[in-house]
């Protein structure tokens, strides 16, 4: 079937799934030795499970590999992980470990053409081309979003304009002045800019908008509907994470059913949380990916957490790359606020390092308006108790401050009673996130 | 020198009354009370005739509560009668967190209570210019 839109790599885009097959398996070998040869990591996992690199002749052998957890990867924090020497390492990227530190990704200047190769994909998805004009209100720095989504672009040959998050005000002049095209945002960022533009009485056709490249947190269908309308674009749901690569693992195209997986680089699985047995096709669980490509920082069977399905077969966008549903939760107690990720385990590890401060905590998540509130809870006891309102204040600002340099995120933090925050018997209540954030299922 | 007593309170309906209660129910008196408060908390500060009985029966109750050494010092009741006490830290450099007063059938004069980091230092100095300080156990028995 002819391609519908436009596609900025038709023949990986639409390869037969024989050939596919061929590719993935030539690759996941390569991949597998590679990791056994220069990761201890994976060696010793590897050894454990009496599997070798020459165990995998086909391509459903991935499931007899190990697989890589959040926890693997902060216990070989930082650059335990990599897979080259460090002056091979051009770049890295961070995101929210769930402690203090971060998640690191490492990349090769081939690492860096694979992901911009995947996000010209995945923009081209949208029928992004030379012609457009894409303003990039992905944060820059260590969050991969920004540069992601800026090399991409510039790969297509689209102009982009590197305007980052924030000062929406500023957001709005340039997209009516520049005529943007295209805008890339977390979708609670485009509500919010949608929010000013209705504020300021710009109406849609003031603008040259047209799509909008929204990921980086979960999002419902009824907020894409919302964000279609009040700015006349379409809205496109793109997927990724930093372990993996950052965007650029999947993305939907017009069609809007489904994201395509770019699965000559990224190879899924579902599994059984609990089991952790691979699951077929089309039933809902854990999706896990292997890189097939990546150089620094190959992953192999990586638990994503995130909950979802998968489906074959040629789209009628007439790609043939694997689609997943939108994620519909996950499996662990990780929040997405503001693009940015959230583990209880960080507030806590923060509270215990202050002296007297009990890590008896709440974190409660809202969104007002387009815009998501963290606020957390702390109990006051006799320890850091102050019969002076500027002793009590000062220790709000420290575990303020303390908990914003760890998670990257303005916090509300509210001082409480003793006992406010209910106990409980096994797995604390920690979170209350008033936000629907997932479509029910 | 006098133990007051500072509790937490949250900004939250009926928490004044359920810690004042809490003293009451045990026949803790209040002698003289003061609340600070920011939009999120409050410090209910009093002083009692029972202090210990207080911290225990506030701690029973699950409140946060500690104990406060402050200083309760006569002010003479006529004019300018608070300004000249108050001359007696600012000569000194010596910085007031916070004060309230009171008054009680009792003594004639009004009763001050001083909160201050140097303590001791501020009790010499009232001692020297001959202001009258009360004991904790003269204020339980008042």
């Amino acid at each position: 079937m002819a391609a519908k839109h436009l596609m900025w790599n038709q023949s990986a885009e639409c390869m037969p799934d024989s050939k596919k097959k061929e590719l993935q398996l030539e690759r996941l070998k390569e991949t597998v030795k590679r990791v056994y040869d220069n990761v201890p990591f994976y060696k010793k996992a590897m050894d454990e499970k009496g599997v070798k690199p020459s165990d995998i002749v086909k391509l459903s052998d991935v499931s007899k590999l190990p697989f890589t957890t959040k926890d693997d990867l902060a216990a070989n924090y930082p650059f335990g992980m990599f897979a080259v020497p460090l002056k091979d390492v051009v770049r890295v990227h961070c995101s929210s470990g769930t402690t203090g530190k971060p998640k690191v990704a490492g990349y090769t200047r081939n690492d860096i053409n694979t992901w911009a190769e995947v996000m010209a994909r995945t923009l081209g998805c949208g029928g992004t081309t030379e012609k457009d004009i894409l303003q990039n209100a992905y944060g820059y720095g260590l969050f991969t979003g920004g540069l992601g989504a800026h090399y991409g672009a510039e790969k297509i040959g689209a102009t982009v304009v590197p305007i980052s998050g924030g000062n929406t005000k500023r957001q709005i002049l340039i997209m009516k002045d520049f005529g943007t095209t295209k805008l890339c945002s977390t979708p609670s960022y485009c509500l919010n800019i949608a929010e000013s533009l209705r504020e300021q009485g710009v109406e849609p056709s003031d603008l040259k908008l047209n799509t909008a490249f929204l990921g980086a947190e979960p999002w419902t269908s009824e907020l894409r509907a919302q964000i279609e309308k009040e700015l006349n674009i379409d809205a496109i749901d793109i997927y990724g994470l930093t372990e993996i690569i950052g965007p650029g693992v999947s993305s939907e195209c017009m069609e809007k059913n489904g994201l395509h997986i770019f699965d000559d680089h990224f190879l899924p699985e579902i599994i059984d949380p609990a089991t952790q047995q691979p699951l077929p096709e089309g039933e809902i669980g854990e999706l896990v990916f292997t890189s097939l490509t990546k150089e620094a920082f190959p992953i192999i069977r990586y638990r994503t957490r995130d909950i979802t399905k998968l489906s074959s077969g040629e789209c009628a966008c007439g790609r043939t790359h694997v689609k997943m549903q939108r994620v519909t939760g996950r499996t662990d107690d990780m929040l997405i606020v503001r693009g940015v990720n959230v583990y209880p385990s960080q507030v806590e590890s923060v509270l215990v390092a202050i002296p007297g401060v009990e890590p008896h905590y709440q974190i409660l998540v809202d969104r007002k308006g387009a815009m998501d509130l963290l606020e957390i809870w702390v109990e006051v006891s006799e320890t850091v108790f102050s019969d002076e309102i500027k002793g009590l204040e000062n220790l709000e600002k420290k575990i303020k401050s303390n908990l914003e340099s760890v998670l990257q995120i303005a916090v509300k933090l509210k001082l409480v009673e003793p006992k406010t925050i209910q106990r409980s018997e096994g797995k604390a209540k920690r979170i209350i996130d008033k936000r629907t954030v997932y479509d029910k299922i | 020198m006098v133990r007051q007593i500072s509790i937490f309170l949250e900004n939250k309906f009926g928490r004044l009354a359920e810690a004042t209660e809490a003293l009451g129910e045990s026949g803790v008196n209040i002698r003289a009370l003061s609340v600070a408060d920011t939009s999120d908390f409050g410090i209910l500060r009093c002083i009692v005739n029972d202090t210990d009985k207080a911290l225990k029966v506030l701690k029973e109750k699950g409140f946060t509560a500690s104990a406060t050494s402050v200083i309760a010092a006569e002010v003479p009741d006529s004019p300018g009668g608070l300004a000249t006490l108050l001359k007696l830290p600012k000569e000194n450099n010596i910085n007031v967190e916070y004060l309230y007063a009171f008054v009680t059938k009792a003594i004639t004069n009004a009763i001050v209570v001083l909160r201050v980091e140097e303590i001791d230092k501020l009790l010499g100095l009232f001692e020297k210019g001959g202001v009258r300080v009360l004991s904790e156990k003269e204020l339980s028995s008042i």
